[in-house]
């Protein structure tokens, strides 16, 4: 059930201790360039600082995007105990320190701050709380607060991600953290699910469950787990999106012969058809204004991807070349969209500017597909293969820095990034 | 080609049998047919055969599936026997109802697959309304790449996952 199960290890490793593990989450490569920060573990309740500072380091190496400096022994809690010069001989450009507590009223408190060691300034000075059994929850609150601070760019690590384990028969609609912890079974049954799509505000997940002996397309609370039936026309039901504003979805429908969109609003009313091909079309996804939707049309003979404005009307092709494409997602900045590419026989994870309209590959090749961005659209999650297992793996944005995830059992499938919280 | 084919939808319809009538099948009936099964079997199911041709076993209405090349869905020639054979089959039992199932293999998007799979079906399902078998008696699905029947990646398991599956209601 559990999903990736000691990241702790990996950070020993990373930290050059002693430590021989099981490694679950496996980092590949490294960023350009790397801000090298020193994170000293907080005062005050041990257990909950250890849990804190796994979470913080964990998420600060995935991105590729930090290099830990050594602590050299140095413990200190108080910005009063903070000599710039100490830690600029040391190299570290950030440094972090705090305390955490248990509160008597169950909650826990830490309270962090964040200093830049070359300008020798404060950055943040913050008091992060979270219900008891939530320490995790701070560590990537804090993990998000350093991120943004020193690359400019917003954390990703409090937002979640849904995916599909499958067993055998058993197939299972889960959400867990960023980093694998913390999973939450949402459906479970014995036909398949996929396609999960996270509402923009993250209380609902829309997806296509078998349940019904044909695919139909439900919407789920993560809160109450009430779900009502969104699609069940004749036929499939299929590939949910939402809007950007949360108020209709795009899902495709067989009801009119071949897979075409429609858009509905969440309530199931106001249903209208948009696309009107001969072909499969489907997978579409809204771009962050709201305006147009890519999706994967074979129209032109093969998979391909194609573009047009929500409210219908006359679609534009965006790939062209060998092999066919698929699962087109935009990327949040609105310059460009990330999709599968099928070529000889493998399948790898491509990027796609707007303007210069030229693909890029971000992965060496494989079994690789289903890609979705993160909240900041600098990194990217997918579908992938490894040890003869479906894994979840994440790529940059700009290629570099991959890793796997590796889930306790079971193949994992149809991943997707939700919005941060 | 077709060869392998045609005998691999034999294994397969086998295969089914053998798991639909447990208790029937255990000796070598896939094999050796009737002559290796029970007195009071080969009786019982030559009375079947009699009353209902679905049920002989080396009928061609005893394929179920049609097989497809990578990311085609018109029904080939090979198999456009069998398709009219059952739609012929529909067309004189209307109380007979039919669940055509689409599926593929693993070489594309879930979503894409999920469309191929469903004109599969439609494909067959509209062969057999040519064929005389109304529409309320069919149901056209698709599982994608969902229920793969071999799970390999190559094409020993792909083929066997590019089919429609035509399945008769209890």
């Amino acid at each position: 059930m559990r999903l990736i199960q000691s990241i702790i290890g990996l950070l020993l490793l990373i930290q050059a201790s002693a430590a021989s593990a099981v490694l679950d989450i496996e980092i590949i490569g490294a960023g350009e360039k790397q801000i090298p920060v020193a994170i000293v573990p907080m005062g005050g309740d041990p257990k909950l600082s250890q849990t804190i500072h796994e979470v913080v380091v964990g998420d600060l190496m995935r991105s590729g995007l930090f290099r830990m400096v050594d602590l050299a022994g140095k413990f200190l809690t108080e910005p009063s105990q903070v000599s710039y010069a100490d830690w600029q001989v040391r190299g570290a450009d950030g440094l972090a320190i705090g305390n955490v507590t248990a509160l008597p009223n169950g909650r826990i408190e830490a309270r962090f701050r964040l200093f830049d060691v070359v300008k020798q300034a404060e950055l943040v000075a913050q008091a992060v709380s979270a219900n008891d059994g939530q320490a995790r929850a701070i560590g990537h609150r804090i993990a998000d607060l350093i991120y943004e601070k020193m690359t400019g760019d917003k954390g990703v690590f409090s937002s979640r991600i849904a995916y599909v384990n499958r067993k055998g028969t058993s197939f299972k609609l889960l959400v867990a953290d960023s980093d694998g912890y913390n999973e939450q079974v949402v459906l479970s049954q014995n036909e398949p699910i996929m396609s999960p799509a996270w509402s923009p505000d993250g209380s609902h997940l829309a997806y296509v469950s078998f349940e019904t002996g044909h695919a139909t397309v439900f919407v789920q609370s993560l809160y109450t787990n009430q779900r009502k039936v969104l699609a069940d026309f004749r036929g499939s039901n299929s590939a949910p999106a939402w809007s950007p504003d949360g108020k209709q979805l795009a899902i495709v429908l067989t009801r009119d012969g071949g897979s075409q969109i429609y858009l509905v609003r969440p309530d199931g009313s106001n249903l209208r058809r948009i696309s009107f091909s001969g072909a499969i079309d489907t997978e579409p996804h809204f771009s962050s204004d709201g305006q147009s939707l890519l999706f994967t049309s074979d129209r032109g003979g093969s998979a391909q991807i194609y573009r047009m404005p929500v409210e219908g009307g006359a679609a534009q092709r965006m790939t062209f070349g060998d092999g066919a494409n698929y699962s087109p997602r935009h990327n949040p900045d609105g310059s460009g969209f990330v999709f599968a590419h099928r070529n000889n026989g493998k399948f790898y994870i491509a990027m796609q500017d707007f303007q210069t309209g030229q693909m890029e590959l971000l992965t060496e090749g494989g079994w690789e597909k289903k890609p979705s961005f993160a909240p900041n659209g600098k990194l990217i999650l997918f579908a992938s293969e490894a040890r003869g297992r479906g894994i979840l793996a994440t790529v940059s944005s700009d290629g570099r820095v991959k890793q796997h995830m590796f889930t306790q059992s079971g193949d994992a499938r149809e991943p997707v990034w939700g919005p941060n919280p | 080609m077709k060869k392998l084919v045609i005998s691999l939808v034999l294994v397969n319809l086998l295969a089914a049998c053998a798991s639909n009538k447990p208790a029937e099948t255990t000796g070598g009936t896939a094999a050796s047919g009737a002559s290796s099964a029970g007195a009071s079997t080969k009786a019982a199911s030559a009375a079947q055969t009699a009353g209902d041709p679905l049920n002989d076993p080396s009928g061609i209405l005893a394929m179920r599936s049609v097989y497809y090349p990578f990311d085609v869905d018109a029904v080939q020639d090979a198999d456009k026997p069998v398709v009219q054979a059952h739609g012929k089959y529909l067309a004189a039992n209307s109380n007979r109802k039919v669940r055509l199932e689409g599926n593929c293999d693993e070489r594309g998007s879930n979503e894409y697959n999920l469309g191929l799979g469903q004109r599969r079906a439609d494909g067959v399902k509209k062969m057999l309304e040519l064929g005389g078998a109304k529409s309320a008696q069919l149901e056209s699905v698709s599982y994608g790449e969902e229920k793969p029947r071999s799970s390999g990646h190559e094409e020993a398991s792909w083929s066997q996952n590019r089919r429609t599956d035509i399945k008769y209601a209890k």
